[in-house]
């Protein structure tokens, strides 16, 4: 229990996709213009992220990892998938995301209002490829781990884009040199909370 | 109908014609992919610490880009609009394991370095923007042509990025001691000169582009935003 916690925080505050590693930096700078759009967007990345990191997690373990198929034939357990792992995560991350997007439609009607819109962008977030590689490069013990370092990075990636959402609300008041309004202020502002977030990085628990 | 008479106007063109170097051209300043399109942040950020691996990484998403340009647009009165995210994908994806094989195999170090952003290429913006933008509509000599320019674009900034993150930041350039050792004190760093440990960090890769931006939008007034 003590080490899912762990994960859930570090992935949050320490590697932080958008301050530690800057994933998904385009539609962060895309889409937050307004908290409200900023909220709705990450919470479609939080949600994404916490389906598809333990479905690649099981396809890594069953199907991609060397000697991961020997549970069909032990015969198998020479065969070595992984130079495949890029094709197949994007493909289930493609597929997951049109998935959830019907049934998302289908039964929360509501739900899909506020998240439908963002839902297609999702597939070519960096972020979501990201999770997974990070997965895959990390070898998570079990999928509980993989699932709370997917629902962490997505939370973390909520926090980042609602901060800079509700700072460029404030700053369209602001005396802003000309050249760097919009996108330049906008990466100086992400480079400072960057700054900021770096003072989690020696933190062990 | 009309795309075809189109065509067949466009291939009387002479393959450089104003309009095509226009094509190379303007992805390097004025319609530059990181700076005004705001695509493929990502990796421009994260691998620019040193010159070596910024110069390996936009030299993998040129390759990607132009074949996947070519292809894209070789396809595009093939693929079903429904679908084509998944087969850009799907394209995107084959080509970035040739180039993750193949540094694997020649550049191990350089590969360890990037870890995970060439997957990543896979997802970066640039890649299916411009497929989106310009291969779906365009004959495969114009969009190769386009692929030329944006990757051009993408890469100087990149390189421009990692030159001076390395070169202030460890006082190195391809890993050889440009300033003097640090260590050793010699060079300038006799002087009393010391590195500023703060370029390495990742954040200070956006404000190295930030400062990019200024001094690119104030050359260019109309890049300026409301």
């Amino acid at each position: 229990m003590q080490e899912l916690v762990n994960i859930f925080v570090k992935s949050i505050f320490v590697d932080n996709m958008i301050f530690a590693y800057f994933l998904g930096m385009c539609s962060y700078l895309a889409v937050s213009k307004t908290v409200k759009t900023g909220v709705g967007l990450g919470a479609a990345v939080i949600f994404v992220l916490g389906i598809t990191v333990p479905v690649n997690y099981l396809l890594e373990n069953y199907v991609l990892q060397k000697g991961a198929l020997s549970w069909v034939d032990p015969s198998f357990a020479e065969v070595d998938l992984s130079f495949l792992s890029f094709i197949m995560f994007i493909a289930v991350i493609a597929s997951i995301v049109q998935l959830v997007e019907m049934i998302v439609e289908r039964f929360a009607p509501a739900l899909y209002s506020a998240l439908g819109i963002f839902l297609p962008l999702i597939a070519v977030n960096c972020s979501i490829l990201g999770g997974a590689l990070f997965m895959q490069e990390r070898g998570y013990s079990n999928i509980g781990e993989a699932t709370v370092f997917g629902l962490g990075s997505g939370v973390g990636w909520f926090l980042a884009i609602v901060a800079i959402a509700a700072i460029r609300e404030k700053i369209r008041y602001s005396a802003v040199p000309a050249p760097l309004r919009g996108l330049g202020i906008t990466f100086v502002i992400t480079g400072l909370m960057g700054i900021a977030f770096m003072s989690f990085m020696g933190i062990k628990l | 109908m009309s795309t075809e008479t189109q065509e067949v106007v466009k291939s009387n063109e002479p393959l450089f014609s104003k309009k095509n170097r226009r094509l190379m051209s303007t992805p390097l300043n004025d319609d530059n992919p990181i700076t005004v399109q705001v695509l493929g942040i990502c990796s421009a950020l994260a691998i620019t610490v040193k010159l070596e691996p910024a110069i390996v990484m936009s030299i993998s998403v040129f390759f990607v880009l132009a074949a996947g340009n070519v292809i894209i647009s070789l396809m595009r009165n093939l693929i079903p609009n429904r679908i084509r995210i998944i087969v850009q994908l799907v394209v995107v994806a084959s080509l970035v394991i040739l180039v993750d094989q193949t540094l694997k195999a020649f550049l191990y170090d350089v590969s360890k370095q990037l870890s995970v952003f060439v997957g990543l290429i896979i997802t970066n913006c640039i890649i299916m923007g411009r497929f989106e933008a310009f291969a779906l509509g365009n004959t495969p000599w114009k969009s190769f042509l386009d692929a030329v320019g944006n990757a051009a674009g993408y890469g100087w900034i990149l390189i421009t990025v990692a030159f001076f993150r390395e070169l202030l930041g460890s006082g190195q350039l391809f890993g050889i001691d440009l300033l003097g050792n640090a260590t050793e004190g010699t060079g300038v760093y006799a002087l009393g000169y010391v590195n500023n440990g703060m370029m390495l960090l990742p954040p200070m890769a956006l404000i190295v582009v930030a400062l990019i931006i200024w001094v690119q939008r104030s050359r260019n007034k109309e890049l300026i935003e409301e």
